[in-house]
């Protein structure tokens, strides 16, 4: 591994777990986990502004797993309040109130419906300004807090609470969107592939600027499998090609862990409630073929 | 300092010498050249240690306020209309949490159809959101009432709008008395937060209540602005001992000893309702006024007492209660639980038609023989809202209200007269 990350193995990786445990969160939760391993990285040296969504029931009064500050300000504009935080620290360290040693990570939390959705404008906006910020985006791929409802995250035949037919639309590409705007970072990562996130985190924390996490958050409440196999479903969804873990640095994007060879998607969505009806009580070879076909262009694309 | 100087300018002047540290900047007419006169305050480097942020919004603007206050910085923005409408979640948050935001409302009417121009339909929109609401009647208060503002919201961790009439206040210019900084460093001391997102100690802010504690929280925005009732006054009398002037405090009575005849009213608009009052006294008319500062809260007392000897009150509204009529009445009847006297509300001004004392007189005149509808309207055309209803009877496809009517009266451009 290169000199430039302290986690050059499994063995390298923090077991601090500085996240505290106890949370409302579903067992199982695939962005939880995320999230405990980010945290682990990132360090209580942070403050939190959350957008509304599964997480903002992490910090229900007197409780919070987080060792720093948090804020909840709306559902679409977690961006904006992170800036008045940063702005606000900004100050405290021109005043020298606060050392630069002690100075704190702004980062936003938020869901893929807060993400895609209703909170673009805002986050778009604070990227253009330039705003020093690290924007965690767990993606559960629908609004799981209200009970999975179909969002711009949700991938092409999952069923939903409001596509109970199965979503037509496909995916928003929020990786993509966020490069068009050239951030000083932009990674995917999954908790089942700790090692690959750890780096990625280490990395960002050494930028300036705006820096995206979107970490890939299998929710079984919402996806329909044991709480289990959320590893299992995780490393699949990197193994079959679907969830692409990649950076973006510079201008350019890296591959981190392509997969070779590709797992037929298929493995996927079988274990997956929210695809059954691909499956029972008629195989739909249309749309699982659909699907695979877009896997397979985005890896003929990505060279 | 005495200074020839426009409404918006002298606020941002103002505002300037309160310090403010983090300053959301959104473009909404009519309050637009305030956040450009404090943009280039900061560029001039006359208002020093201020982070003047360009947002995309105005739910940005007021939730990085929020962000800002939660983190200990003196924020301040500016707003407008629909610009207030598209902040309103977090217009209720920055009360909600308890955060000390000072923001301007030049006051504008809300669409559709849309327009720009002055009335108080946007105050009134988030009249119950827990912000504390004072109304300038000159450029002179509102330049004043920003220094009282800070103070005010500081002390009691609340957060304080203060609305001034679009065009009629922003865009005027006339001779003002700009503080110095001398003396508003004497009135306003630094700001030192109630909670803050401390590096050294961290606490969490905004998160879920349940029933258990959701109806004391908001109680507690109640009780506070219980305290404003008592502390408005008292903040006035401190800044006439410094800036050696009256402004602000709850309300103002103009003539209304031995009045048969109140008029109740806020804004700009009281200069037209004096002038009015005065040419009805010199017939020999027993009437005056009452001016409303504070809105929010509201001085249910201060309002009895200042109506209680009258036999009729008039209040005139720019803003629209529809279904209903009044808003501002609805709220001086509160104050006269138990006190039979006759009550009017007369809308006007509605999308900055103005209000003339001609208008004023029709009414008044009425309203003292008690021939007044409890609800009317100054200066409305109801021969065209008549021609339009008869269209929309006779037709389906009757077309958009708004043009029929201007096609009725055969002007294409907004007309003031």
């Amino acid at each position: 591994m290169s000199a430039e990350t302290r986690f050059g193995r499994m063995k390298d990786l923090p077991s601090t777990h500085l996240l505290g445990t106890g949370t409302a969160m579903c067992a199982g939760c695939g962005g939880l986990e995320a999230l405990h391993e980010i945290y682990d990285v990132l360090g209580a040296r942070s403050v939190f502004v959350n957008a509304a969504g599964c997480m903002t029931l992490l910090s229900v009064y007197p409780f919070t797993p987080f060792r720093g500050s948090w804020l909840y300000t709306s559902m679409a504009s977690a961006p904006a309040g992170a800036q008045g935080v940063r702005d606000a620290l900004d100050l405290l360290l021109a005043r020298g109130a606060l050392p630069p040693e002690e100075d704190l990570q702004v980062v936003t939390l938020t869901g893929d419906g807060a993400a895609y959705g209703m909170g673009l404008s805002a986050t778009s906006s604070a990227i253009e300004r330039g705003l020093d910020f690290l924007y965690i985006c767990y993606d559960n791929e629908g609004y799981g807090n209200t009970g999975q409802q179909t969002s711009a995250a949700t991938p092409h035949g999952a069923r939903t609470a409001t596509a109970v037919g199965g979503h037509v639309g496909w995916k928003k590409d929020l990786f993509a969107i966020w490069c068009a705007h050239r951030p000083a970072y932009a990674a995917t990562v999954i908790g089942a592939e700790p090692l690959d996130l750890a780096r990625k985190i280490e990395k960002a924390m050494k930028l300036k600027g705006p820096r995206l996490i979107l970490a890939l958050a299998p929710c079984p409440t919402g996806w329909g499998y044991e709480p289990r196999d959320t590893v299992e479903v995780g490393r699949l969804a990197v193994k079959s090609g679907v969830f692409p873990l990649k950076e973006y640095e510079d201008g350019r994007v890296t591959h981190t862990k392509p997969p070779h060879p590709r797992a037929p998607v298929k493995d996927y969505l079988r274990l997956q409630g929210r695809f059954a009806h691909l499956f029972e009580p008629k195989r739909d070879e249309a749309t699982i073929a659909e699907i695979q076909a877009a896997v397979d262009r985005y890896w003929e694309g990505a060279g | 300092m005495l200074k020839q100087t426009e409404g918006s300018h002298a606020v941002a002047e103002a505002v300037a010498l309160c310090r403010p540290e983090v300053i959301c900047a959104y473009p909404i007419s009519p309050q637009t050249h305030i956040v450009e006169g404090l943009g280039e305050l900061v560029k001039s480097g006359q208002l020093q240690n201020c982070e003047f942020i360009n947002v995309e919004s105005e739910f940005a603007a007021m939730s990085v306020a929020i962000g800002a206050s939660a983190g200990g910085a003196r924020a301040y923005t500016s707003t407008a209309s629909q610009g207030l409408l598209f902040m309103a979640e977090a217009v209720y948050n920055a009360s909600g949490l308890g955060l000390p935001i000072v923001m301007t409302l030049a006051n504008r009417a809300i669409g559709a159809p849309i327009n720009i121009w002055n009335d108080h339909t946007d105050a009134m929109s988030v009249r119950d959101s827990g912000w504390i609401q004072l109304f300038a009647e000159t450029n002179q208060e509102a330049a004043d009432l920003h220094i009282q503002a800070f103070r005010l919201a500081e002390e009691l961790s609340i957060p304080v709008m203060v609305c001034m009439d679009g065009f009629i206040l922003t865009h005027a210019y006339e001779r003002l008395d700009i503080p110095t900084q001398e003396q508003v460093d004497a009135y306003l001391p630094p700001y030192e937060p109630r909670q803050v997102l401390d590096p050294r100690e961290p606490v969490s802010i905004g998160a879920m209540v349940g029933p258990e504690a959701f109806m004391e929280v908001r109680y507690l925005a109640h009780a506070k602005q219980l305290q404003a009732l008592e502390r408005i006054p008292q903040l006035a009398a401190e800044f006439r001992t410094i800036f050696g002037r009256d402004s602000g405090g709850l309300l103002h009575t103009y003539r209304c000893e031995d009045a048969e005849t109140i008029v109740v009213a806020l804004g700009s608009v009281l200069g037209t309702v004096k002038d009015t009052v005065d040419e009805m006294r010199d017939q020999g008319v027993k009437i005056g006024v009452l001016g409303l500062t504070s809105f929010r809260p509201f001085p249910l007392a201060g309002v009895r007492e200042a109506l209680q000897n009258a036999q009729r009150v008039v209040v005139l509204e720019k803003a629209l209660a529809v279904g209903i009529g009044g808003i501002v009445s609805t709220n001086v009847r509160m104050a006269l639980s138990g006190i039979h006297l006759h009550g009017y509300t007369v809308v006007g001004g509605l999308g900055g038609r103005a209000i003339t004392r001609k208008a004023l007189h029709h009414h008044l005149g009425l309203a003292i023989e008690d021939k007044l509808e409890p609800v009317s309207f100054l200066d409305l055309n109801h021969e065209v809202v008549e021609r339009e209803l008869a269209r929309e009877r006779e037709k389906r496809r009757s077309g958009p209200m708004a043009e029929n009517i201007l096609r009725d009266i055969g002007v294409v451009a907004a007309k003031i007269s």
